[in-house]
């Protein structure tokens, strides 16, 4: 759906993407995951057909977006990161303005029922609250039964229950069988969505996996905390390397043979009756990987 | 892939709606989009029909001189205010309109779609035309009904042709206005400033013989004054034959092309704020 090698793109001095290559492909979920002003946007209108870049090449369903027809951009759906919908117009009509500008348009209702404004349709879109406003968005984005769509940064300023149901919505979009491109710097937006996950940093791809194994995410040690028992000091744990995460004696132990390591340490624990009671395993968070890639060099 | 999934790799010809049919259906949402707005509702039409009521009712007894004869000032007044309304719709309001559709996404959003540029532009300034005209019609009714101002049926194809070039001109202007904006809050207060003075040294509000003729010399510049008095010409009962005020509507026609140009070498589908 989406081929792009060695994408530049520099305004007055400043590189703000610096040889980007991505390969999107038909029906995944592709998430472009990265800190404000790593150039997600940026790369985004070129994909779009709305910034000319100025070296790679760039191709979406097959064309050029610079010299994208109408064909093209009937084919292609987007959410832009910040634009209000008419708001003189009610849901309904907002729908139907832009399903005529389409030879072959889904059905209105059907697609305010998609998005689930069914209750809302006949509100002027200047009376939604944001998260709604945001539904209306994809609506036009996806009134052309389009085969891929963009979503720039879709959830931003949302409540948590409004990233929610913006989320079962994109999630719906898969087994809609469309192609989605969705930028963001949520890190549990991406794990909650993403199929695939590119991480940009200025300018530059700096990983890319699924949400499991991004950053080497599933070959990392395992990290076990909890607190030491009263009275306990940190060197009679049976575990070498275990450190102290703070004052309060949060204990943190980073292993990458975790059953042995539990075992010893509840070996520990029960023969001097120690009752651990905030003991949690996990592999690093994605946010851990995440912050990780994109931490400022010191 | 679905069979429907190939088969849509060709574009169907038939099945497109036709270009003019798509400048309709725009239009339709253009219209309703300005009617709805409660701004444009006020400072579009109603100021226009207000100021005629105040000028014509407090001065409107009065005569004054107008190239060199006297003429009663209600008679003045109602092609002053159809230049007002003229302004109003092709250029205050379009002004407006793109910049906070611009600024809003709107327009970038639309731009995303198949929906051809042309269509967009033309619905839009169809939409300031159909208001001027509408505007203008009710300004020359009432002038007529309540006031008793004529307009002779010999100068009414120059005045409507008058009215046409008025707002083509400044539609075009607006597009070119639009360009130097960056952003919607400030669109209302730069339009505004700059209009505002041009209508008192036009003539639209005072009559130009209470001008200085430096105030007149400044005025003439700019195209107000020239829809003002092409307008004026066909009110004034002192003109004979068809009213056709060629000189005024050529420097018209020149600031739109001028307006044109500018627009089509700055103008903007995305915002310019951010």
């Amino acid at each position: 759906m989406i081929e792009v090698s060695g994408l530049r793109m520099s305004y007055d001095g400043f590189e703000a993407v610096q040889g980007v290559d991505l390969r999107v492909s038909r029906g995944e979920i592709f998430t472009f995951l990265g800190p404000n002003g790593a150039g997600k946007t940026t790369t985004v209108e070129i994909l779009e057909g709305h910034r000319k870049r100025t070296a790679g090449d760039v191709r979406v369903l097959g064309e050029d977006p610079e010299r994208a027809d109408r064909w093209w951009r009937s084919r292609v759906g987007v959410v832009l990161q910040s634009s209000r919908v008419e708001p003189q117009l009610t849901v309904r009509e907002c729908l139907e303005l832009y399903a005529g500008y389409y030879s072959a348009p889904r059905s209105v209702q059907e697609v305010i029922e998609l998005v689930g404004l069914k209750k809302r349709s006949e509100v002027r879109c200047g009376h939604l609250s944001g998260g709604q406003q945001r539904r209306v968005d994809v609506a036009l984005a996806l009134i052309g039964d389009p085969e891929l769509v963009f979503l720039d940064e879709p959830t931003t300023g949302f409540d948590p229950a409004a990233r929610r149901s913006a989320w079962e919505m994109i999630d719906g979009l898969r087994q809609l069988g469309k192609t989605v491109f969705l930028t963001t710097h949520y890190m549990d937006e991406a794990e909650a969505l993403a199929d695939r996950i590119v991480v940009i940093k200025a300018g530059v791809i700096v990983a890319e996996g699924t949400p499991t194994t991004l950053g080497g995410r599933d070959r990392a040690a395992y990290q076990i905390t909890f607190s030491l028992p009263e009275g306990v000091e940190i060197d009679e744990l049976p575990v070498a390397s275990a450190r102290e995460l703070d004052q309060s004696g949060k204990v943190l132990i980073e292993s990458g043979q975790v059953m042995p390591t539990l075992r010893s340490l509840s070996d520990w624990a029960i023969g001097h009756q120690y009752n651990i009671s905030d003991l949690l395993v996990r592999r690093p968070a994605l946010e851990d990987v995440y912050l990780a890639l994109t931490e400022a060099p010191k | 892939m679905s069979t429907s999934e190939v088969a849509r790799h060709q574009p169907p010809p038939s099945a497109r709606m036709s270009d003019v049919r798509l400048v309709a259906h725009q239009l339709r949402y253009d219209l309703l989009l300005v009617l709805r707005d409660p701004q444009s509702r006020f400072f579009t039409f109603a100021l226009p029909v207000i100021f005629l009521i105040l000028l014509t009712s407090l001065f409107g007894n009065g005569t004054h001189f107008v190239n060199g004869h006297a003429i009663k000032n209600s008679t003045y007044y109602v092609p002053g205010i159809c230049t007002l309304g003229v302004v109003a719709t092709s250029f205050v309001n379009l002004v407006i309109t793109i910049t906070v559709q611009r600024e809003s996404g709107i327009l970038k959003r639309r731009r995303s779609t198949p929906v051809p540029a042309w269509v967009l532009i033309a619905s839009r300034v169809l939409t300031s035309a159909i208001l001027a005209i509408v505007l203008v019609a009710v300004i020359v009714v009432l002038g007529r009904i309540i006031y008793g101002v004529h307009l002779p049926g010999s100068t009414l194809p120059a005045f409507v042709l008058g009215v046409v070039v008025g707002a083509a001109a400044f539609c075009c202007l607006a597009f070119a206005a639009a360009s130097f904006i960056r952003n919607e809050d400030s669109a209302q207060p730069i339009i505004q400033a700059i209009i505002l003075p041009l209508y008192f040294i036009s003539g639209v509000f005072v009559p130009k013989d209470q001008l200085s003729t430096t105030l007149q010399d400044i005025g003439n510049v700019f195209p107000v004054a020239h829809l003002n008095s092409a307008l004026f010409k066909a009110f004034d009962p002192a003109t004979t034959g068809s009213g056709l005020a060629g000189t005024d509507l050529l420097i018209l026609a020149a600031w739109g092309m001028g307006g044109l140009i500018i627009a089509l070498w700055r103008f903007s589908w995305s915002p310019q704020s951010s």
